[in-house]
């Protein structure tokens, strides 16, 4: 399983845990498995189908690049962020 | 000078070549969008709020349509309405519903220049004319200025429909968000601490100063198609924003991009563009509009202004334990300031096992905030950089040698989470610390030197780019990227340096949105990461197919077919004689017809950015005046494509943020009315306020990247406002804690320590 990394304010959802684990090949199977286990924690992350426009998601140290697409593997960590702008 | 990790043997690739673009533009003949002129242009102006914080009442507009010359006046009225949601429009999230408001006022004018209504003339005299034939009513509102004025309960309130998570969606507000980053115990940290330091700072809002004013020429035609000339960051933004703004199909929208003369981040949105081509679609005309220095400086995105409380402990040994920092940057009128990335840099350059951030965007009467090189980072630095400065003074440790026992290396886990790959910070300290500069001593009365690093994430994002082979040899480099920093000559030398080609035979060009596949904006230190990455891909394609056509020549297998230093031949045996690039080129229609490379990237992998900077600054006693004698800056910058580019990069954003230090700041007066709106009161640093900025390029490869780039624009502005605080502290005593450090504000702190310590001495007595 996956381990995810909760942000501070989601940590409302995870009864103060940071780091939770996850089913899925993706991340969007990913928040699902979340979901069943956090009710309430997908509205936080998704929005139309896909990942909110302004969060980024981390896999393995990597930004994802394919929102509820984007590739997990059962050893990855994720974390989740504010998407970055830059100048 | 570079000191080199990567250890390759390149031809191109690290050489000075003289930029592709250069002729045109010493010559005067690069054109900008001003430039651009088409028959029957009409010229349009923005009619703007004279308030800061004002109901729209109403706005009649007859007058000045029955102006002879006139041939358009619009008002929010005549955009759609949008849905006040988060959505992606290209690679940004935005309100639209914001977005749109910014462009033309709908129901509030919510800062001194909101645009309000604007005209199409017959000439730009006439436009001004009619302007002032528009009557509007306003109902004035009390202006809300700064971040703890908008945050106190029962502030007026800018936006009536905005909400945060934390407050519900019942309760009226100015913060639009709250931002926390946390990790271990701070409280539990700072116990362990021996030394802890304590601040609260504030930076001013500033402007990016690009030199050319924003400006567009739109022209929509009879069969619905739009097309638009402007000076911008990255057409395709243009033409997501557009489309959505004025409810056209991208498809139908073309955006050429001109030349660009400065955006520094400031060029990633859209002011006059929806406006263009509205009026052109009204009109029937192409329409250009060309913004005054004092419209860029009022109604166009500045940074944040900023509060930082800033929190750190150390032992006594050096090593940081606790950091706990809260942040509130002004967003401007609409939400989305660089808080959340400020929150995210503010200590990530050192391991620090518990942390807790607070970010807050909030909304002012100011105007919306656009990026700035490295949005949200320089702010922050000034406040943390200068607090590790005073504890690594406590500890008695040299403030480079405190850096480096804290320094964040590979494996050190950031702010956000993720633990970094191979970065170059330990790398650029030791760069000073070896430094000419400083191992020089510094002498004089009232002079002293600083130092503070910063760290910028970089991007990646979307690029494509084509290299096509032409039959005389030649090649031309096709990308959507716009040239801000020299990236065109970058992009031409990454294609010979594949090609084995002359640098002078490769022509980079930029294409409009119709020519090229998307490519996201020039922003984020991406474009030479990134689209130089697509370039290498199609350099690379293109070469593939080369050699293939070599093998047909020869009749082999494409394998059997080696290339190196522009030179292809057979892998074994001889019988062939190797041909050239240039000798095989006008070959290709006998050998299966025209070649192009092609490639895109969805870039991942990308390499942050570290930088650590060097003042030496003298301080007038008399007046507070700060000359900056000396500065050095050492940056990971990955791998130099251009070396002369890369220097150019780190110069420039070292004297942005001396500028940032020491001068610049938008000044409202009470009724929220910017005072300073031209260069002569916005006093941006000139080349007689600076010396040569000395440069150190430590070279640290990106990994995952084939050439190993990193991107370099946007770092080097973090680090100096600290480096010359701390130099300021070191010429005075007196801890500067608000930008800028202007000479009347540094004369009253060095006279508040002179009178402090003219009552110590008293009481002494």
């Amino acid at each position: 399983m996956a381990t995810v990394v909760i942000p501070a304010l989601l940590r409302k959802f995870t009864d103060g845990k940071d780091r939770v684990t996850a089913n899925g090949r993706n991340f969007g199977q990913l928040v699902d498995d979340l979901e069943r286990q956090f009710p309430g924690l997908r509205e936080q992350l998704i929005e139309d189908g896909d990942v909110k426009p302004s969060i980024a998601v981390s896999i393995d140290g990597d930004m994802g690049t394919g929102g509820v697409l984007e590739p997990v593997r059962e050893s990855s960590e994720v974390f989740i962020l504010p998407a970055i702008g830059g100048g | 000078m570079a000191a080199s990790t990567n250890g390759h043997d390149y031809k191109v690739i690290g050489t000075r070549p003289i930029r592709h673009d250069g002729v045109d533009k010493v010559t005067g003949r690069a054109k900008y969008g001003a430039d651009y002129s088409f028959p029957g242009m009409l010229f349009g102006k923005v009619l703007r709020s004279p308030h800061a914080h004002a109901l729209i009442k109403s706005i009649k507009v007859d007058k000045a349509r029955a102006l002879p010359g006139v041939k358009a006046v619009v008002t929010s009225a005549d955009l759609p309405e949008l849905a006040d949601k988060m959505e992606a429009a290209g690679e940004q999230a935005i309100n639209l519903a914001h977005l749109s408001a910014n462009i033309l006022a709908r129901g509030k004018a919510l800062y001194d220049g909101h645009a309000i209504a604007a005209v199409a003339a017959t000439s730009s005299h006439i436009a001004e004319e009619a302007l002032r034939l528009i009557e509007v009513e306003y109902e004035l509102l009390p202006p809300v200025m700064s971040v703890e004025d908008a945050m106190k309960p029962g502030a007026p309130v800018l936006l009536p429909t905005l909400r945060n998570k934390e407050d519900g969606p019942d309760k009226e507000t100015n913060v639009a968000a709250h931002m926390q980053f946390k990790r271990g115990d701070v409280a539990e940290g700072f116990k362990a601490a021996d030394f802890v330091v304590e601040r609260e700072f504030k930076t001013a809002m500033v402007h990016q100063g690009y030199i050319e004013p924003h400006n567009a020429v739109g022209i929509y035609s009879a069969d619905g198609h739009a097309t638009i000339y402007c000076s911008t960051q990255g057409t395709f933004v243009v033409r997501s924003l557009c489309s959505a703004v004025l409810g056209i199909a991208e498809g139908k929208i073309k955006v050429v991009p001109a030349e660009i003369g400065g955006g520094f981040g400031g060029k990633t949105t859209v002011y006059l563009e929806p406006l263009s081509v509205l009026l052109s679609k009204i009109t029937g005309h192409p329409v250009k509009l060309v913004m005054t220095r004092g419209e860029v400086l009022r109604a166009t995105g500045p940074t944040s202004g900023s509060t930082i409380r800033c929190k750190m402990g150390a032992t006594k040994d050096g090593k940081l334990v606790a950091a706990q920092c809260w942040l509130a940057y002004e967003a401007g009128a609409y939400p989305g300031s660089p808080v959340g990335a400020g929150a995210m840099t503010i200590v990530t350059p050192y391991n620090i096992p518990n942390i807790l951030i607070d970010a807050y965007d909030v909304v002012v009467n100011r105007p919306k905030t656009a990026a700035y090189r490295a949005p949200g980072a320089t702010n922050a630095a000034m406040a943390s950089e200068t607090v590790v400065d005073e504890l690594a003074e406590k500890c008695g440790i040299d403030p480079l040698e405190f850096r480096l026992k804290n320094a964040s290396a590979e494996g050190t886990p950031q702010t956000v989470g993720p633990p970094f790959k191979r970065i170059g910070f330990v790398e650029t300290v030791e760069a000073i610390k070896n430094s000419p500069h400083y191992k020089s001593k510094l002498t004089g009365p009232n002079r002293g030197r600083g130092v503070a690093s910063g760290f910028w994430f970089n991007v990646g994002l979307q690029s494509s780019a084509t290299v096509n082979i032409h039959t005389d040899g030649t090649v031309s480099v096709v990308t959507g990227s716009v040239d801000i920093g020299g990236t065109r000559a970058a992009q031409a030398m990454i294609a010979a340096e594949v090609l084995g080609a002359d640098i002078n035979d490769v022509r980079p060009i930029v294409a409009d949105t119709d020519s090229i596949g998307h490519t996201d904006v020039t922003g984020g230190s991406r474009t030479a990461f990134a689209t130089g990455w697509a370039v290498y891909d199609a350099a690379q394609d293109a070469l593939r197919q080369l050699k293939e056509r070599v093998a047909k020549t020869w009749e082999k297998k494409p394998e059997e077919v080696a290339f190196a230093n522009g030179l292809f031949s057979p892998v074994s045996g001889n019988g062939v004689k190797p041909m050239t690039l240039k000798q095989l080129a006008p070959r290709l229609a006998r050998t299966g017809g025209p070649i192009v490379g092609r490639a895109t990237v969805n870039a991942r992998g990308v390499g942050p950015a570290f930088a650590t900077t060097l003042v030496d600054v003298e301080v007038d006693p008399d007046t507070g005046k700060v000359k900056i004698l000396r500065v050095t800056v050492a940056q990971d910058v990955g791998k130099a494509i251009h070396p002369a580019y890369v220097e150019g990069q780190m110069q420039g954003g070292t004297a942005q943020g001396i500028g940032w230090a020491l001068n610049e700041e938008y000044f409202y007066d009470e009724k929220g009315v910017l005072r300073n709106t031209g260069l002569l009161d916005y006093r941006m640093p000139t080349c007689l306020d600076l010396p040569e900025m000395e440069t150190i390029m430590v070279e640290v490869p990106t990994p995952g990247h084939p050439l190993g780039i990193r991107g370099v624009g946007e770092v080097p502005i973090v680090p100096p406002p600290a480096a010359v605080a701390n130099a300021i502290y070191r010429a005075t005593g007196v801890r500067m804690l608000e930008l800028p450090m202007s000479p009347p504000r540094l004369m009253k702190a060095m006279l508040k320590k002179r009178a402090a310590g003219d009552s110590q001495a008293a009481a002494a007595d």
